[in-house]
């Protein structure tokens, strides 16, 4: 299934390179959702995805309908904007839920924090 | 005024992302938009929450700025530690003492420190506002307090009063 | 000639994303622990929420975008509710 809307020359490499771009970032994130050793290091990875790969994917999709309709095309802020705030929840609910959980079976974490109490204190 | 629109900035949001969705600014969107809006902020009312107070000033655009330069900073330094040979790093937790007990300040706060790739937003004590965080590539403790403090809090400060 | 570069530019990014799906759920069925798996699931969905938007530019139709807003927004609702029950192992209570 090889098409394309119809672009300008400059058109179509920008969309081209900000698709390619993040495309790549996203599947740095996800190879790292692999190869990280602690689910706390895992849980670094997927955010590359989420921001910039999603940011330039939704870029070259937004400059891509601005020039086929010829008008200002900006709808997908509004999936940028739902992301951008979502994901952050979501990745702090899940973060908590495995401290809580490694906390409960405690040692099963490499980097197991300390517990409250015995808190190293940084000034 | 305040009971006709108790939320004028939740209120204007809405019409916004009403808009959005329709991709349309003809008058009956807007009409509709806002009689929605209306409706979705006098609902919340009951729940007591009080509305933010934001200082309009250079420090907004100065945020997100730098939110936006750290982002991509951060992206290419966690895509070079998992693209290394071993993508062994020294991840750790980090405790930083905070100023501020701002409700939105700390939601805007954690938002941020998470969606920024390599730090993650654990755990906030709000007896003795201490904030933890978990860092993927923890060379020196104080570099990663300076970003915080003195980077991001004290810009939400200066948003927030 | 800019119908081609950008067509091959698309399916290459397709054919990306779908490496990209494939990574994470790999972590979805592998586990080991069952927040690893929640987190292959919220890398699944972001994935094939871009997948849908290059769809989208690739046939120049405003419906994918629909189709991936609603994907993010049950994605996160799922997640949120995945998370709270590996913390209290109750959704409702």
């Amino acid at each position: 299934m090889i098409q394309a809307p119809e672009l300008p020359l400059w058109g179509a490499l920008i969309v081209a390179l900000l698709l390619l771009l993040g495309a790549a970032i996203t599947l740095i994130g996800s190879i790292g959702l692999l190869r990280l050793r602690s689910f706390q290091q895992r849980m670094h990875a997927p955010t590359l995805g989420s921001t910039l790969g999603t940011g330039s994917i939704l870029l070259g999709s937004m400059i891509c309908f601005s020039l086929l309709q010829s008008r200002l095309a900006i709808h997908e802020i509004l999936v940028a904007l739902f992301l951008t705030l979502t994901t952050p929840v979501g990745f702090m609910l899940l973060a908590r839920a495995a401290l809580f959980r490694s906390r409960e079976r405690a040692g099963a974490i490499p980097d197991q924090p300390p517990r409250q109490g015995e808190t190293k204190r940084v000034e | 005024m305040k009971r006709l629109i108790p939320y004028p900035l939740m209120t204007l949001a809405l019409v916004a992302m009403w808009l959005l969705l329709n991709q349309s600014v003809a008058p009956v969107h807007l009409f509709m938009g806002f009689i929605l809006a209306l409706a979705a902020t006098w609902i919340t009312v009951p729940l007591g929450i009080e509305p933010p107070n934001i200082r309009l000033s250079l420090a907004i655009p100065r945020l997100a700025l730098a939110v936006l330069h750290d982002i991509v900073r951060s992206n290419i330094a966690v895509a070079r530690i998992i693209l290394s040979r071993d993508a062994r790093t020294t991840s750790g937790f980090v405790r930083i003492p905070l100023d501020t007990r701002n409700r939105y300040c700390l939601a805007v706060l954690a938002c941020i420190i998470t969606a920024t790739p390599g730090t993650i937003w654990m755990e906030h004590d709000s007896r003795r506002n201490i904030l933890m965080l978990h860092v993927l590539d923890l060379v020196d403790e104080n570099h990663w307090i300076g970003i915080v403090k003195q980077r991001y809090e004290r810009l939400l400060m200066e948003i927030f009063v | 000639m800019s119908t081609m570069l950008l067509a091959w530019a698309i399916t290459a990014a397709q054919v990306i994303l779908g490496a990209a799906i494939a990574c994470s759920f790999w972590r979805l069925v592998q586990g080991p622990r069952a927040q690893d798996r929640v987190l292959g699931f919220d890398t699944l969905y972001v994935n094939v929420m871009l997948v849908i938007i290059t769809l989208g530019v690739q046939t120049g139709r405003m419906v994918y975008y629909e189709a991936a807003l609603v994907i993010a927004l049950l994605g996160f609702s799922t997640t949120v509710a995945l998370a709270k029950f590996l913390m209290r192992g109750e959704v409702i209570e």
